[in-house]
């Protein structure tokens, strides 16, 4: 028996004309003409590392993956190979915590959120203990299917006490936001771009720095208002320019702190009237980022027309990247697109 | 049994005493609730008298000093045998004893960090304190404080993966620093726990991942005081488990007697009848 989720299976496939080559790197996700910083969150480690001698790191078999490696290399006394343990990783990070250590604990999003989370739940955030999860592959940033899509992340972590949620753009954030946890004294969670890392907010706003809890805009504009996390920034930014040529002219708040989110600034923003707020996540429409400022609307009164982009609530495909950011409406095309037709 | 506590407060209590006090304080607190999960604090009494009066170095006046052994409950649900044990070591005042499971009260019904001096960690949901304890260990190496941690456990959390992750990953960092109890009673929610996943010998398994193994009478105090010696003096740079057989109710025959359940049910009446039963076995 076949049961009709499994059917497609059965359907030969012809070899395309045009190959696409499948990537899990975050580098392919940037435009043309983006600077690249090599391993931003390595790097930053290490540097705050030198400064603060109660850093600890941890990973579950993926430091070479989480860029943790560099401070693998440069400090391997302060680094723990835990095994392919995701539950025993944040419990271990916990403990390292309790005896007073600053523990950063490595995997992919999807461990993390799913596996580990009753070990971040209680061991953890419950306790207010200072560990810092980060995670790469946040989203929709591999084309490995849903075991390695961590479309839920923010959701799940959302709805956790005490716990901080970043959702970083590029290098300068993902730079930015290490030392901005250790000043945190309490559990945080960062989704990680790894790699090669594309330097873009700088090149919008020179001045820009990543401040824990703070929106910023990167980019005024008349008729829309575009608020984003994480790589939805890049890809505003990007949609900007072509929007531009139709005269529709777009403002970009970045918020890459979902939680606790700046309700102030976003409030203030759509709160000027006269246009369109589009939300704009690299993650379900389910219980992120979209929700999140709907919700703040809402109980501010601010009535406004809204919108979302965000990834549909399904498991998604496999298959290459770019390919799938335009099938979920994460290209820049699409976002182009989906504004231009809400307007 | 004459063996002598260490304890700073009463030095020369036996262990036997300091065992009937942790559970004459359980039955109490049981009677202040009309509940409590007795029959495992009754079973466990002789594991954590040897643990709070033979073994561990700790301050009662200061229950963060640095320098203590860390003791992880890693089974919430035995809150009401460590809060008895906690009082009889003097961290928690005795008078508090009456307000166990109230409102605003310091000892809740499950172990939680926050609330209780001396609780170390947040236990209750099963699985979780090895694992802490790992990292907890592995920060002490790195601050060269000698001090150990131990963590109770139950049976039924072998069955928990994460419990695993834990057993090889305490080999894999040749943490000496580290005793776990198991308080073996064969009992778990929904039945004998060797009916679930606990079937065959512990200490083998144990072993065979790298441990130091010691299976006892868990309500011997003898034999608790000589494993306790046994795995702290262990000159090998291996962690150590002692899995301790105990009897649920140990020390109260007629609830021994009582079908054996992980909850066990007390009626109103019960717990003086108990308290009656526990003073005539009162060590002399």
């Amino acid at each position: 028996m076949t049961l009709a989720s499994m059917a497609r299976k059965y359907e030969p496939r012809n070899v395309p004309e045009t190959k696409v080559v499948t990537s899990a790197m975050i580098a392919s996700l940037a435009a043309e003409g983006y600077e690249t910083v090599a391993a931003p969150f390595g790097h930053a480690l290490v540097e705050q590392a030198r400064k603060n001698d109660r850093i600890v790191g941890l990973s579950a078999d993926l430091s070479k993956y989480t860029d943790l490696h560099i401070f693998a290399q440069a400090m391997p006394e302060r680094f723990y190979q835990m095994g392919m343990a995701e539950q025993l990783l944040m419990s271990a990070a916990a403990g390292l915590a309790r005896e007073g250590f600053i523990p950063f604990a490595t995997t992919y999003a999807v461990f993390a959120s799913r596996r580990a989370y009753d070990f971040i739940a209680m061991a953890i955030a419950e306790e207010n203990l200072p560990v810092k999860i980060v995670c790469a592959l946040p989203g929709l940033t591999t084309g490995y299917g849903p075991s390695h899509q961590a479309t839920e992340d923010l959701a799940i972590f959302r709805g956790l006490p005490n716990m901080v949620l970043i959702d970083p753009c590029d290098a300068a954030d993902v730079a930015g936001m290490v030392p901005a946890m250790i000043a945190h004294d309490g559990p945080v969670y960062a989704r990680l771009l790894r790699g090669k890392v594309p330097d873009v907010l700088r090149r919008h706003k020179p001045d820009y720095k990543f401040e824990l809890g703070r929106a910023q805009m990167i980019r005024e504009g008349r008729d829309v208002l575009v608020i984003s996390s994480g790589i939805m920034t890049m890809r505003a930014l990007d949609a900007v320019e072509r929007l531009a040529a139709d005269n529709v002219d777009v403002a970009v708040l970045h918020v890459p702190t979902i939680k606790p989110l700046d309700k102030t600034t976003i409030l203030a923003e759509a709160a000027k009237g006269g246009r369109l707020v589009v939300t704009a996540e690299n993650h379900t429409e389910c219980g992120g980022l979209g929700e999140a400022v709907a919700r703040e609307l809402m109980l501010a009164g601010v009535h406004v027309p809204f919108r979302m982009i965000a990834l549909p609530d399904e498991f998604l495909e496999a298959g290459a990247l770019p390919t799938l950011h335009d099938m979920y409406g994460l290209s820049v095309d699409r976002v182009a697109a989906q504004i231009k037709s809400w307007l | 049994m004459n063996v002598q506590a260490r304890a700073t407060a009463r030095p020369n209590m036996s262990l036997a005493m300091r065992a009937w006090n942790i559970r004459r304080k359980a039955l109490l607190m049981g009677e202040v609730q009309g509940q409590g999960y007795i029959g495992q604090a009754l079973g466990v009494a002789d594991l954590l008298a040897t643990s709070y009066f033979h073994a561990m170095d700790y301050r009662a006046e200061d229950p963060e000093w640095e320098g203590r052994d860390r003791f992880y409950l890693s089974i919430g649900h035995y809150a009401i045998a460590l809060y008895a044990a906690l009082m009889e070591a003097g961290i928690i005042p005795e008078n508090e004893l009456e307000t166990y499971g109230m409102d605003d009260s310091r000892m809740p019904m499950s172990g939680m960090a926050s609330y209780t001096p001396g609780m170390e960690i947040t236990g209750g949901s099963l699985g979780h304190g090895l694992g802490i304890a790992v990292g907890a260990a592995l920060g002490l190496k790195r601050k060269d404080n000698p001090a150990f941690i131990y963590n109770l456990m139950s049976d039924g959390e072998l069955g928990e993966g994460s419990t695993w992750e834990a057993v090889m990953s305490a080999v894999q960092w040749k943490l000496d620093n580290l005793i776990c109890l198991v308080d073996f009673n064969n009992q778990q929610a929904d039945g004998p726990s060797r009916d679930a996943l606990a079937v065959g010998a512990q200490a083998p398994k144990w072993e065979a991942f790298g441990w130091h193994a010691q299976e006892v009478d868990g309500n011997d105090l003898d034999a608790l005081v000589a494993a306790f010696d046994a795995a702290r003096n262990l000159t090998d740079p291996r962690p150590r488990v002692i899995i301790a057989n105990t009897t649920m109710c140990k020390g109260v025959p007629f609830l021994e007697a009582r079908e054996i359940t992980h909850f066990v049910r007390v009626e109103a009446d019960e717990w003086a009848k108990a308290l009656a039963v526990l003073e005539e076995g009162k060590p002399q």
